[in-house]
């Protein structure tokens, strides 16, 4: 939380002195006023200054949205980073990213996206009071790798029935799991579970 | 490259003043040593080394790019 108090002759001096000093717009901030001041005599004798605190607004969306261009401009990587309103609501917030290094931000199988996603997770829920949700998109990557998992889901499943021996598919992250598990759930001859340790737990596909 | 970490750090830890990091460019490999107050260095390590690989992760991809190796040491 970013915020400052200062003193001004009138309340308008106070919040610009403020407002300068912690180089925000009035958009930006959140202002208290917590002492009005007087003139007093004459404008002279017995006056009282005025006193203000000045708060940066905290916006989940932009914090997020400021530590991963942060993290791209330092980083040399021609990205844009772009916060999707419609698919973000009061739990949940998401981003897109575009570059023409796509594959770099990506990552193999998404690491390097998977790791962007969650320090912005860190990077927001410390500054905010509810719970955030963060999601990372890098040009619709989320949707297309979901139906390639989905593919190779049914491909192992098959091979499990076939052979009849377990089949074991590469280590993944959770979410990517899931989406295995949720493709084969609904036939019963087979079952799904995963084995190991992260980051290196898989999951494993036998007939039932 | 340690602004990268810098930033990602100074974003997450409760004492973003007390984070140093300093860098070693090699030829092929960047060597990025990063600092924090002794209470943050769960913060930057997390649950089985789970923000520490993260960190690693992403300073990779801006390694590769620079056509190096990066190495991130953290102590406190």
């Amino acid at each position: 939380m970013v915020s400052c108090k200062e003193t001004g002759n009138s309340i308008e001096e106070a919040i610009e002195k403020a407002l300068k000093r912690l180089d925000l717009s009035r958009q930006e901030a959140e202002i208290n006023i917590i002492d009005e001041g007087s003139k007093g005599f004459l404008g002279i004798i017995g006056g009282k200054d005025a006193v203000v605190e000045v708060t940066k607004k905290v916006i989940p969306a932009e914090i997020g949205k400021n530590f991963l261009e942060d993290i791209f401009s330092s980083s040399d990587l021609d990205v844009e980073v772009e916060y999707i309103e419609s698919k973000s609501n009061e739990k949940q917030l998401y981003f897109n990213l575009s570059s023409s290094e796509l594959g770099l931000v990506i990552g193999h199988r998404g690491e390097t996206l998977d790791a962007l996603q969650y320090l912005t997770s860190l990077a927001v829920n410390r500054e905010t009071d509810d719970y955030f949700r963060i999601m990372l998109d890098a040009e619709g990557y989320r949707e297309r790798r979901k139906e390639t998992l989905e593919r190779l889901a049914n491909k192992m499943k098959n091979k499990a029935l076939e052979t009849g021996r377990k089949v074991m598919l590469d280590p993944m992250p959770p979410h990517e799991r899931r989406i295995i598990h949720l493709a084969v759930k609904d036939d019963d001859r087979v079952k799904s579970y995963s084995e190991g340790e992260e980051p290196f737990r898989k999951v494993m596909i036998e007939k039932v | 490259m340690k602004e990268i970490v810098e930033t990602i750090a100074r974003s997450i830890v409760d004492h973003p003043e007390q984070v140093e990091v300093t860098e070693e460019v090699g030829q092929k490999s960047i060597r990025i040593k990063l600092s924090v107050a002794e209470e943050d260095m769960g913060q930057v390590i997390g649950k089985q080394g789970r923000i520490a690989r993260a960190i690693r992760t992403v300073v990779k991809a801006a390694a590769t790019k620079a056509g190096k190796k990066a190495i991130v040491d953290i102590k406190s």
